[in-house]
C-alpha cells in the first residue's frame, strides 16, 4: 500500500504535548544532584575601569561558595580569534572577565556562585564594586560625524557590502520628474525570547562537561567553550532540543555559558546560570539605524533612480552589519543607483541579528519612499509595483531562481479586497476612525549551507535520521521528520529525527531562514546513501527480486523495497536487517550547495504585505484590523507550521510598527525599560484578523527540496505596510518606528 | 539570604498588633506589587505580615446610607463582576477591568490597589538616583525619559504618576477609604487619601504607620445612567495608562446635574477639579462643554519634553469620554475610544 506524502502536509509539531504539559525541558530545567547557581553581576558605569570588586562582603553570607571576577578567574587566552564563535563580526570579540576595563553598560563584570539562585542572587545584590568612569558615547544621532565604513570579515560572505553604485544617480535623480526621499529611524530592539538564557553546566569529571544550553547553535556554543578553556572539543557536549524561542538571540552564545563553564570549571561543580529579564537586555540587539532614501521616476511611474543610505550603530569593538541597502535595486530594475551604509561605533554591545535583521530594516524606507513615489505619479501603489517588476535581479544581473511575487500581490490583493481601495487619502471612513489600506513588499534571501546529516535503518526497522541543529520553535524537528518519512515512503510515526545535540552531525547555526534547505538537503543526501546501502545488502539475500536492481529500479515503500516495475515484488527494510545479522545500518553524508550553479541565479524567497488600519484620529489611536500577507517561497514542506512561522512575523510587524522600543537614557548610556512590563509586545487585543498565503513556487536551482526559508520574510513587508495604510488613512507620512499615538493626534 | 519573617494572621487586630512597634513589618495582602519590588530590592521587609486570609472584610454589601461596601481583602476580579457593582457602579467595574491582566486582578487586592507604587523607569533601576526611592538623590526623569510621567501636580523632586485604575474611578465616585488604625477607625475621604509628591515624594498617601486599610465606602450615587472609563495607552491590554478618564454624570431634562471627571495616568494621584465639575453643572454634555471643563482641568498642566502630548491628549479624552459616558452600551472591552462618534 502505497503511503502518502508527508511533505505538504499540515502536521501538527510533534513535540506539541511536550510543550504544553511541561514535560519539555529547556536549558535551566535539568535538574542535577548537588549543583550551585551562578548570578551575574552587570556593571552600572557605561565605560571605564572596575578598581575593586568588594567580595569579601558577600563570601561569608551563608551559601556562598565564591565570586567570580577578573581578579581571581581561571587563566585565559588573549587570542582574540579563541572567543570567535560562528557569527562574529570582524573586529575583537568581547572577552569577558578578561581584565578591569567596563565597554558598556550592563557589561557581565562578576559572578556569585551559590548553593541556591536566590541566595546567588541576593549576594549580587549587595556585592559593592568601586568604579573610575569615564566619558562614554551611545547616542547614534548625536555621532553621525563618526560613520565609517564597516570592516571587512568573514561574515561579510553572508551579508554583503552594499552593491557597486550604477549608472549616474545624482543626475538621474535630480532629473526625475517624479521625487520621494525620506529619512527613517529605527531604535534599539531587544529579541525577548520568552525562555530566559541559561546554561546548566554538568561537571562529568576531568575536566569534561556536559552542557544544557538556549543556543541557536549546540555546535557554536561547545566549539565556544572548548577553544576558550582549552579543552578537547569531544570532551564539552552541548545539548538544546527545546529553545523556547531565540529570534537571533542565540546564534551567539551568551555570557551566561561562559560564566557557567568557568565556574564549572574553577569549582568542579555543576552549575546553572540563568539570566533575568533585564539582564536580557545587556547583550545583542537590533541597532538603532538611520536612513535617507531619494527615489525618482518617470511620471509614467518608471523607475530611474534608486538612492538609499544608512548609518547604523555597532560597539567599540566589533564591526557588525546588516544588509539594509541592497534590496531596492533586487527588487526594481532602475539603472541609476546609488547606496551607502556606514557604522558608528560606540559604547555599547555589539548589536546581534534580530528576526530579518537589515531586511525589516532597509524595506521599511524602501517600501515607503516606493509607496510616497507612487502617491506623488498618481498610480496606485500596486500598479506602480507591476510597473516596475523585474524578472532578473538588475543589481547583480542575474535572472532569479524563481520569483512568483506577481503571483503573490494577485493573490494577496483578491484575498484582502485591494480593489476596495479608494485612492485618496483620508477618503475611507468607518465610524469615527479613517480607514487606511497600504501594501508593500518583501523579500529575503534563500540561503543554504553545508551541514551532514546521518540515517539510520535500526535493528527493528525505523528510520533514525539525526543532526546537531537545535528547533527554535520553528518545527524543525516536525519538517525533518516529514522529509525523512517521503525519503523512504514511511508513515511519519515510524521515523525518529535525533538533533539538538552537539553529538550528532555538524550543523551550522540555526538562522537565516536557512535550516530547512540546508538540514533538509543533508536529510535527504543521507537517506539516499542508506538506501543504497540497504539496497546492497537486499540484493544478496539469497532469492532476493532485487538481485540486479539500481536505486532507480526501485521504490520504498512503507517498510518494503519494491520493484517499480513489478510492485508486487520486493524485500522488507527487515529482511535487510535480518540478513545484516540483526545489526542497524547507516549512513552519513555532507551536503555541500553547488556554488557553480548557485551562483548564475539570485535565489530569494519573496512576499506582499496587505494592512488595513483604522485611525481613531482625536486621539491617535491606531489599530492594524485586516492584514493579508502572501508568500513565495518555492515548496511548503509544512503548511502548517509555515503559517505559524508568517503569523508570528506579521503579528511582530505590527510590535515593529507600533509597539516594541528599548529606550535609552544617554546620559546615563542605559536602557530604561529592560522589562515586559515595559517594552510593549503585542498582547491578543492588539490582533486582529491575519491571514496568510503560500504561492505555488517550483524552484529547481536552490537546493534539492525547492525550499526557501519562512522565518523572517514575515516581518519584511508588513511594517512598510502598516506605515503605508497609516499615510492612507490619514495623509501622514510617519517614517519613524515606533509609530506613537501622540504623532498620530 | 533575604531573610524575613512570615506570619499569616487570621483578624485584623491581630495583624495590627503585630505591626505595633516592628518599623520593619509590612503588610502582604495579594503581593502582586509588593513582592515584585522585593525580589529587586526596591522594597524590604523584616517581617511579612499575610493580612491576605483575614475572613473579615471580604465581602462586598449595601451600606445602611445607600452605599456600598467594599470590603479590602476582597479581590480586583471579585469586585469588578460583583452583580452590585456592575449594576451600580459600572464606572469602577470598567475601571477595574482596565487594568493589569485577569491573573494579576484574581490576585490583587482592593486595598493592596490604592498602595501600588509608581512604575517610573527610574524608581525601578536601583542604580539610578531616584527622591522616592532614596529622598534627596535627585530625579533623572524631569529631564530624562518622562513620557510616561506626570503633567499636574509636579514637584522638582518627583514627577511621578500613580498608576492605578481602579482608583481614578474611586475618586470619580468620591469614595471613602476606611482604615483601623492606632487611634481606631479613621474615615479618608477618597481626594485626601493618596499625596502630591510636594518635598516628600517618598510617601505616596495619608496612611499611618501600622494603619490597614479595611474597606471603600461608595456613596449611593454610582452614575449607572451616564458613566464612561476611557484608557489610552500604548498597548490594548496590560499597559498603564498614558491618560486614563473616568467620567460619571447625572441628567436632568438633558442638562447635567452633577459631573465627575478624574483623570488618571496624569499625576502623582487621581486628578479631579471641582470647579470643571461645576463648571458643567446646568450646561449640556457637549463637546464644547466638556472642552471647557478640560481647559480648566488642565489650566496647571506642564510638560516635561517627552510627556507634553499628554496636555493635549488628556483634553481630547476628557471630551471623547464625556460624550462616550452618554453612550455607555458604546463603550469596549478594555475601556478603548468607542467606534462611533
Amino acid at each position: 500500500m502505497a503511503i502518502h506524502p508527508s511533505v505538504g502536509k499540515p502536521i501538527s509539531r510533534l513535540e506539541a504535548k511536550e510543550k504544553v504539559t511541561g514535560a519539555a525541558r529547556y536549558a535551566g530545567d535539568y535538574p542535577v544532584d548537588g549543583m550551585l547557581y551562578g548570578y551575574i553581576v552587570n556593571a552600572t558605569i557605561t565605560k571605564g575601569k572596575i578598581l575593586h570588586i568588594h567580595a569579601d562582603d558577600v563570601l561569608n553570607l551563608p551559601g556562598v561558595v565564591t565570586v567570580i571576577s577578573h581578579e581571581n578567574r581561571l587563566s585565559l587566552p588573549w587570542l582574540d580569534l579563541k572567543y570567535a564563535d560562528m557569527d562574529a563580526p570582524p573586529g575583537k570579540v568581547f572577552k569577558p572577565l578578561y581584565d578591569n576595563e567596563v565597554k558598556f553598560n550592563g557589561q557581565p563584570i562578576a559572578m556569585i556562585v551559590a548553593e541556591t539562585f536566590e541566595m546567588a542572587r541576593y549576594a549580587a545584590f549587595h556585592l559593592r564594586v568601586d568604579y573610575q568612569a569615564e566619558e562614554f558615547r551611545t547616542n547614534l544621532g548625536e555621532n553621525m560625524e563618526s560613520a565609517r565604513p564597516p570592516k571587512v570579515g568573514l561574515a561579510t560572505s553572508l551579508k554583503p557590502p552594499p552593491p557597486k553604485d550604477r549608472g549616474d544617480f545624482v543626475t538621474a535623480f535630480e532629473h526625475a520628474a517624479i521625487k520621494a526621499s525620506g529619512t527613517f529611524h529605527h531604535g534599539t530592539e531587544h529579541h525577548n525570547p520568552i525562555e530566559l538564557f541559561a546554561s546548566t553546566v554538568v561537571y562529568e569529571g576531568d575536566n569534561t562537561l556536559t552542557i544544557y544550553d538556549k543556543t541557536q547553535g549546540t555546535v557554536n556554543s561547545q566549539l565556544y567553550v572548548a577553544n576558550i578553556f582549552g579543552l578537547h572539543y569531544k570532551d564539552v557536549r552541548v545539548i538544546s532540543p527545546y529553545v523556547g524561542g531565540a529570534f537571533g538571540s542565540g546564534l551567539r552564545p551568551q555570557y551566561q555559558l561562559f560564566f557557567a563553564a568557568m565556574a564549572a570549571l574553577m569549582l568542579k561543580r555543576s552549575v546553572r546560570v540563568t539570566l533575568d529579564r533585564s539582564q536580557m537586555f545587556t547583550f545583542g540587539h537590533r541597532p538603532p539605524t538611520i536612513q535617507n532614501t531619494m527615489f525618482g521616476s518617470t511620471t509614467d511611474g518608471l523607475i530611474i533612480a534608486l538612492g538609499h543610505e544608512a548609518v547604523a550603530e555597532t560597539s567599540q569593538f566589533e564591526d557588525y552589519t546588516e544588509v539594509v541597502v541592497n534590496w531596492s535595486n533586487m527588487l526594481y530594475p532602475a539603472q541609476n543607483v546609488h547606496t551607502d551604509y556606514k557604522l558608528v561605533p560606540l559604547d555599547v554591545y555589539s548589536p546581534l541579528d534580530m528576526r530579518a535583521p537589515g531586511g525589516s530594516t532597509g524595506m521599511h524606507a524602501i517600501e515607503s519612499t516606493i509607496d510616497e513615489l507612487a502617491y506623488n505619479a498618481g498610480i496606485d501603489p500596486l500598479e506602480f509595483r507591476y510597473i516596475n517588476y523585474a524578472n532578473t535581479d538588475v543589481s547583480v544581473g542575474r535572472p532569479y531562481s524563481s520569483k512568483e511575487l506577481k503571483e503573490c500581490f494577485a493573490q494577496g490583493a483578491e484575498r484582502f479586497g485591494w480593489h476596495k481601495r479608494s485612492p485618496a487619502p483620508r477618503s475611507m471612513r468607518r465610524g469615527n476612525r479613517l480607514v487606511g489600506y497600504g501594501m508593500a513588499t518583501g523579500i529575503w534571501e534563500a540561503m543554504t549551507a553545508p551541514a551532514r546529516a546521518k540515517a539510520i535503518l535500526d535493528k527493528d526497522g525505523r528510520l533514525v535520521v539525526s543532526s546537531a541543529i537545535t528547533d527554535i520553535g520553528t518545527g524543525t524537528l516536525t519538517v525533518m521528520t516529514q522529509i525523512a518519512a517521503d525519503e523512504f515512503g514511511l508513515p511519519i510515526d515510524e521515523v525518529s529525527f535525533h538533533y539538538g545535540d552537539s553529538k550528532m552531525p555538524l550543523a551550522p547555526i540555526q538562522g537565516a531562514s536557512w535550516t530547512v534547505s540546508t538540514i533538509g538537503s543533508a536529510i535527504k543526501l543521507a537517506c539516499k546513501a542508506l538506501k543504497e546501502k540497504i539496497l546492497k545488502k537486499a540484493r544478496t539475500i539469497e532469492g532476493s527480486p532485487l538481485s540486479h536492481a539500481t536505486l532507480d529500479d526501485v521504490a520504498f515503500v512503507n517498510g518494503q523495497i519494491t520493484l517499480i516495475a513489478n510492485p508486487s515484488t520486493g524485500v522488507s527494510l527487515k529482511d535487510v536487517i535480518q540478513k545484516n545479522q540483526g545489526r542497524s545500518i547507516a549512513a552519513t553524508k555532507l551536503s555541500v550547495p553547488n556554488p557553480l550553479k548557485l551562483k548564475k541565479y539570485s535565489r530569494a524567497v519573496h512576499s506582499a504585505a496587505f494592512v488595513e488600519v483604522e485611525v481613531d484620529e482625536e486621539l491617535g489611536v491606531v489599530n492594524v484590523t485586516r492584514a493579508v500577507t502572501a508568500v513565495a517561497a518555492g515548496t511548503i514542506i509544512n503548511p502548517k507550521t509555515a503559517r505559524s512561522q508568517i503569523l508570528g512575523g506579521m503579528i511582530w510587524s505590527i510590535s515593529k510598527a507600533l509597539r516594541e522600543e528599548t529606550i535609552p537614557d544617554h546620559r546615563y548610556g542605559k536602557y530604561v525599560n529592560p522589562n515586559l512590563a515595559e517594552y510593549h509586545i503585542p498582547v491578543h487585543a492588539d490582533i486582529h484578523d491575519l491571514d496568510v498565503i503560500f504561492v505555488d513556487e517550483k524552484d529547481d536551482i536552490v537546493n534539492p527540496l525547492g525550499t526557501k526559508g519562512v522565518g523572517e520574510i514575515g516581518l519584511v513587508g508588513m511594517p512598510p505596510a502598516i506605515a503605508n495604510a497609516i499615510f492612507h488613512a490619514t495623509g501622514k507620512r510617519i517614517n519613524s518606528f515606533p509609530i506613537h499615538f501622540e504623532s498620530l493626534m | 539570604m533575604n531573610n524575613f519573617s512570615y506570619v499569616k494572621v487570621g483578624s485584623v487586630s491581630e495583624a495590627r498588633a503585630l505591626r505595633e512597634g516592628n518599623d520593619h513589618a509590612r503588610y502582604l495582602a495579594g503581593g502582586t506589587n509588593l513582592i515584585d519590588l522585593m525580589k529587586y530590592k526596591l522594597e524590604s521587609a523584616g517581617t511579612l505580615i499575610d493580612i491576605h486570609h483575614i475572613d473579615e472584610n471580604r465581602t462586598i454589601s449595601s451600606t445602611e446610607q445607600g452605599g456600598l461596601w467594599l470590603g479590602a481583602f476582597v479581590s480586583n476580579a471579585d469586585t469588578a463582576y460583583h452583580p452590585l457593582v456592575e449594576q451600580r457602579y459600572p464606572l469602577l467595574s470598567r475601571a477595574i477591568l482596565a487594568g493589569a491582566s485577569p491573573q494579576i486582578r484574581n490576585m490583587a487586592t482592593n486595598g493592596g490597589n490604592l498602595l501600588q507604587r509608581t512604575r517610573c523607569y527610574y524608581f525601578y533601576d536601583a542604580s539610578s538616583p531616584c527622591n522616592k526611592r532614596e529622598p534627596g538623590s535627585g530625579c533623572p526623569a524631569i529631564q530624562g525619559y518622562n513620557r510616561n510621567m506626570a503633567i499636574l501636580g509636579t514637584s522638582r523632586h518627583c514627577i511621578a504618576v500613580f498608576p492605578s485604575d481602579m482608583c481614578v474611578a474611586l475618586a470619580a465616585l468620591d469614595a471613602t477609604v476606611v482604615t483601623q488604625g492606632p487611634y481606631g477607625e479613621r474615615r479618608i475621604p477618597f481626594h485626601d487619601f493618596h499625596r502630591l509628591p510636594g518635598e516628600t515624594p517618598e510617601i505616596d498617601n495619608n496612611l499611618q504607620i501600622g494603619e490597614i486599610i479595611v474597606g471603600i465606602e461608595l456613596p449611593p450615587e454610582g452614575f449607572p445612567e451616564y458613566h464612561s472609563y476611557l484608557k489610552l495607552r500604548d498597548r490594548n491590554s496590560f499597559a498603564f495608562a498614558l491618560v486614563s478618564v473616568a467620567t460619571g454624570l447625572t441628567l436632568d431634562n438633558g442638562v447635567i446635574a452633577v459631573a465627575r471627571i478624574a483623570l488618571g495616568g496624569v499625576a502623582h494621584k487621581p486628578w479631579r477639579i471641582a470647579e470643571a465639575e461645576q463648571f458643567l453643572v446646568g450646561k449640556e454634555p457637549t463637546r464644547e462643554a466638556f472642552a471647557g471643563a478640560a481647559d480648566i482641568i488642565l489650566a496647571g498642566a506642564v510638560g516635561y519634553g517627552f510627556n507634553t502630548f499628554k496636555i493635549e491628549l488628556a483634553k481630547r479624552a476628557i471630551i471623547r469620554n464625556g460624550m462616550m459616558a452618554l453612550n455607555p452600551a458604546s463603550q469596549r472591552p478594555g475601556a478603548q475610544p468607542s467606534l462611533e462618534p
